[in-house]
């Protein structure tokens, strides 16, 4: 009632009353990632302010969590990653992020980086190990390169 | 004669003005809207029981999740006693203890994905909800530089310990605002060391405000009247003022109704107390014991 009297009063000031929930922050087509590792072009990448965008997530929701694998345009390149940490709501005792962030890899699961300078979920580590396979990809180097689990 | 008539006439105006300043005082209305159902016990009570409920009312702080959630949809009395059976038997196998929004825990999990297969956990809880087996809360740190945030259950089965740091409230009941605020303010070592507070100390309320990154923001903080933020002014521009007076509701304070709905009835809380409470005391005394158990240490004797 009260805010119907202010729209009389005053319509202009009020802004537009339809309903939005909170955003969900999903990892989608055209998200910006932060490259956490050391590699060249992820560093450059991050110092210029241009930080990839997602190009395609690897899964069949299209919707990127923990520990799919993205291509990412990054400074005019085409490079694929890993995503390590990620600021949507996560399941009881998976940390959150305060940003999306990204591990650059090769085609064979080879993080272009040799470090990687923030914390990793453990939950990587299972995740990672089930999606390697003997002949294919090998994402557990990913593993070796992190500095810090929580 | 027309002069007679104005005295008269305000004698009568000023009677009725006080006559009806004596009625509100007189009112029912609480003085204080917050703690409706102290109010309340105040008037039904009297005596020694009044004294003992306002005792066992006030774990109503301590152990909030044993308060079912006061939506009538959701409501249902045997699920409840279930719930409080089930964790009553959790917490004699592993010691929770008191903790509010603003405290530093320590958590550790039997973790299968961890090398040493457990995992240890240090931040700020920043949220604390949830009712029966379903009460979750949330721990923040920053590592690295890097903001991460952790949700646990109270009564998950692979928690192996969690442990106070330091206990102490902050002047808000969610701490969201520690994802816009400057790092610093979220920052604990693992490392730290438990601050033991002697014993039958009221909970310090630690008074620090925090400062803001300049926006974007994730929430409208400045329509959230916080108390525990120093410069959310710099950050406003002419229009978020307009807005957040627009926005405010200041009604809300005196809809007696809606606070209703938000809380559990006095004659609900003490038969859940009655039932509760009592083993709640004991496991308290036997961790008391163990504690003292573990601090006490034989003198030595000493040499002539």
């Amino acid at each position: 009632m009260f805010k119907e009297l202010l729209n009389k009063i005053n319509p202009s000031k009020l802004s537009r009353s339809f309903h939005t929930t909170t955003c969900l922050n999903e990892v989608r087509l055209l998200t910006r990632l932060r490259v956490v590792d050391n590699s060249e072009i992820g560093k450059r990448a991050m110092a210029e302010g241009k930080p990839p965008k997602v190009i395609c997530v690897y899964n069949k929701q299209r919707v990127g969590y923990i520990g799919d694998r993205v291509m990412v345009a990054i400074k005019g390149q085409k490079k694929k990653g890993i995503l390590v940490g990620l600021k949507q709501t996560q399941k009881v005792r998976v940390p959150k992020f305060d940003s999306n962030n990204v591990v650059l890899i090769d085609d064979n699961g080879t993080p272009l980086g040799n470090r990687i300078h923030v914390p990793i979920p453990t939950i990587l580590r299972t995740i990672l190990k089930e999606r390697t396979h003997s002949k294919g990809a090998d994402y557990t180097k990913l593993l070796a390169i992190a500095t810090k689990f929580v | 004669m027309s002069f007679a008539i104005r005295r008269t006439t305000e004698l009568i105006g000023a009677t009725k003005w006080f006559l009806r300043r004596e009625c509100r005082v007189l009112s029912t209305l609480p003085e204080k809207t917050e703690e409706p159902e102290k109010v309340v016990a105040r008037k039904r009570s009297t005596g020694r029981r009044l004294f003992k409920n306002e005792a066992i009312l006030e774990s109503r702080h301590i152990y909030p999740e044993f308060l079912p959630d006061p939506n009538p949809k959701w409501r249902n009395s045997l699920r409840e006693k279930l719930e409080r059976a089930d964790m009553l038997q959790r917490r004699s196998q592993i010691d929770i203890p008191e903790f509010y929004v603003g405290s530093i825990l320590a958590v550790t999990i039997s973790d299968p994905h961890a090398q040493s297969k457990t995992n240890r956990f240090v931040g700020i809880c920043i949220e604390r909800k949830g009712c029966g087996l379903r009460a979750e809360f949330t721990l923040r740190n920053v590592v690295d530089h890097q903001g991460v945030e952790v949700r646990y259950d109270l009564y998950d089965p692979t928690i192996q310990n969690i442990q106070v740091l330091r206990l102490e409230k902050r002047l808000d009941e969610k701490l969201f605002y520690l994802r816009d605020a400057l790092p610093e303010y979220s920052t604990f070592p693992f490392d730290m060391d438990p601050e033991i507070l002697p014993e039958g100390t009221p909970v310090p309320i630690n008074p620090v405000q925090v400062k803001l990154k300049p926006r974007p923001w994730l929430e409208r903080w400045e329509r959230q009247d916080l108390k525990g933020v120093s410069n959310i002014e710099e950050h406003l521009k002419e229009k978020d003022r307009v807005r957040r007076e627009l926005r405010k509701t200041p009604w809300e304070k005196y809809d007696l109704m809606k606070q209703y709905r938000k809380t559990i009835p006095i004659e609900d809380q003490n038969d859940i107390w009655d039932e509760v409470h009592n083993q709640l005391q004991q496991l308290q005394m036997a961790k008391k014991k163990t504690v003292r158990k573990r601090t006490f240490v034989t003198p030595k004797t000493q040499l002539a």
